[in-house]
């Protein structure tokens, strides 16, 4: 009898976890419902009493004006985010070899100096940053946001490549230095072809962070010629006229690069998240 | 060992670059930006006449600022709260060996994939007084006319319009404390579950004897990580709400990008910026140098 009961509440436990966690499901994915059930009615089925239902008729009607409106800042985010990622990467790994495995006097410190810029508020630098960018002609131009987020991805991209080097064995580098490599060599050689798990996850966490920034980018391009695809969505959402179709069919074409990455390389997606904790 | 120092002089100037670019886009511009604050600046001219703390007292003594700061407080309480006990829990019982774990744990994480300007379109949609969660309320039977973000009542100094944008930023962040809780939770050795387990505790005491006071470390990372995210809180609520009547969404990053970009009133978003830093500093470095002691020791 006891054991009986005691198995059937164990059941009900069960049930009620899945249940929570179902409901927990659910709530998550409201937004993704309301953008899907929206961006795929037409202009004239968004109203009122359909809004949280799904389009009668699926149109495309939606996606072919945010395309058309949104289209060219797609291509301005994707002319944005390659160069910067792969220069991000590029330095984080270099800074992070060092910062791993040539500990010369004072580069924790140094370290901990670089971390920081990792979490000011950058609204604190924005206005020399604004300045700054016109002395040197580079305001308003997609160069002078891809060398903003270059500079100001350095920290993290460089905490990521130093905590993955630290855990290959400084036997290794030794032994290279016996053999009379330098400090070059032993990057290319050595340390190089064993990054690629690292360049990955730093890849993956620039290439997403860079594509959805808002800030710098409302603030560096005023040109809707040369705003990345955040800001031209955030310009078509304050319009006068509430196509709420195009709206979220926007949204979702502004979501679909970073939402891809992350279904298909979400371990490594998690990783750079994690990274970004400090402490794992 | 001559060589080992010659080395190491190439290692620093390997670094060097780098070093440098941090130093003036971080540290020379933030003095560069303290320089603008207690500047005269006001206008679309730069005016670098000195006048002391005049603008720090000004800015202070506005109507706007002062709901900033009480915005921030609520704000950062409710959010904070919300995320984390949401993360603890649904990584708790994402432990409890489920059925299907990967997707549950994809569909709780995806939100931080993507940009705060999507999910600001989506949320101001849902609650939208109009066609949003009203609209589904009230066909469901349930007249409610709750402006929800456009709603200026206040209780006390606390803005009920704050609560949409607590919800839309805590399902963003959620899967985030999730994942560092169920990192942390694989890393508790199985040895030590399995001394409780047979010592007879049940779950409940397991779990407030056990596993919480091990997961502290890991709760004080993410609330300095979840921390500091609110206190520069910008685009969700940019896209969102925007300052909102009577500054009942309004932050300190919304009221610098306005006074200072649309506005042109250099000096006063100077100040801001300079009170958001100081905010963001006070939680983060006691965060770093704990970290970068740690670290010396290893």
């Amino acid at each position: 009898m006891r054991a009986e009961y005691a198995l059937r509440q164990k059941a009900a436990a069960r049930i009620a976890l899945y249940l929570v966690l179902v409901v927990g499901a659910v709530f998550f994915l409201v937004p993704v419902y309301v953008l899907l059930a929206t961006s795929l009615k037409s202009f004239t089925e968004v109203n009122i009493q359909n809004m949280w239902s799904l389009p009668r008729t699926v149109s495309l009607e939606g996606f072919a004006k945010a395309l058309e409106k949104l289209g060219p800042n797609f291509v301005n985010s994707v002319l944005l985010t390659v160069p910067a990622t792969i220069l991000s990467a590029f330095l984080g790994s270099i800074n992070g070899y060092i910062f791993a495995k040539w500990r010369f006097p004072g580069a924790n410190l140094l370290f901990a100096f670089v971390l920081f810029g990792m979490f000011i508020p950058y609204q604190s630098i924005l206005i020399p940053l604004v300045q700054f960018l016109s002395r040197i002609r580079l305001y308003g131009t997609l160069p002078g946001l891809i060398l903003t987020h270059v500079v100001y991805g350095i920290p993290i991209t460089t905490l990521i490549f130093r905590n993955y080097y630290t855990e290959i064995p400084g036997s290794l580098i030794e032994a290279a230095q016996i053999d009379g490599l330098g400090l070059f060599r032993i990057y290319r050689h050595i340390l190089l072809p064993l990054s690629a798990p690292a360049f990955v996850v730093v890849v993956i966490w620039q290439m997403t962070s860079i594509w959805n920034e808002f800030l710098f980018a409302v603030t560096i391009t005023q040109n809707p010629r040369v705003q990345p695809i955040t800001v031209a969505l955030q310009n078509l959402a304050g319009s006068q006229i509430v196509e709420w179709n195009v709206q979220m069919a926007g949204a979702l074409l502004a979501a679909l690069p970073p939402l891809l990455v992350y279904l298909l390389l979400g371990k490594y997606f998690i990783r750079g998240l994690l990274a970004g904790s400090v402490k794992q | 060992m001559l060589y080992q120092r010659r080395e190491l002089l190439k290692a620093a100037a390997v670094v060097l670059p780098s070093i440098i670019a941090v130093g003036i886009f971080v540290y020379g511009f933030i003095i560069w930006s303290f320089r603008v604050s207690v500047s005269a600046w006001d206008g679309i001219l730069p005016n670098f006449t000195y006048v002391g703390f005049k603008n720090y007292i000004e800015t202070f003594q506005t109507q706007r600022f002062q709901t900033d700061l009480w915005n921030t407080l609520f704000f950062t309480i409710f959010f904070l709260g919300l995320t984390v006990t949401t993360g603890l829990a649904l990584a708790l019982l994402l432990e409890r060996s489920v059925k299907g774990e990967d997707v549950f744990r994809t569909i709780y994480l995806f939100p931080m994939a993507i940009s705060f300007v999507v999910t600001g379109v989506a949320w101001r949609w849902i609650f939208n007084p109009t066609v949003g969660l009203n609209a589904l309320l009230q066909k469901l039977g349930i007249p409610v006319t709750w402006g929800w973000y456009t709603d200026p009542s206040t209780v006390g100094p606390f803005h009920v319009a704050l609560i949409p944008l607590i919800i839309a930023a805590s399902w963003q962040f959620s899967g985030y404390t999730m994942a560092m809780y169920l990192a942390a939770l694989r890393g508790i050795p199985e040895d030590v579950i399995e001394a409780s387990m047979i010592d007879g505790a049940t779950y409940f005491q397991r779990l407030t004897l056990v596993i919480l006071p091990l997961l502290k470390p890991i709760t004080l990372s993410a609330l300095i990580v979840l921390g500091h995210i609110s206190l520069k809180i910008f685009d969700l609520v940019y896209v969102m709400t925007g300052k909102g009547p009577a500054f009942a969404t309004d932050f300190p990053g919304i009221f610098m990008f306005e006074t200072t970009f649309r506005g042109n009133h250099y000096a006063q978003g100077a100040v801001i910026s300079m009170v958001m830093l100081f905010l963001v500093a006070v939680v983060i470095v006691p965060y770093l140098v704990s970290v970068f002691r740690e670290g010396r020791r290893a």
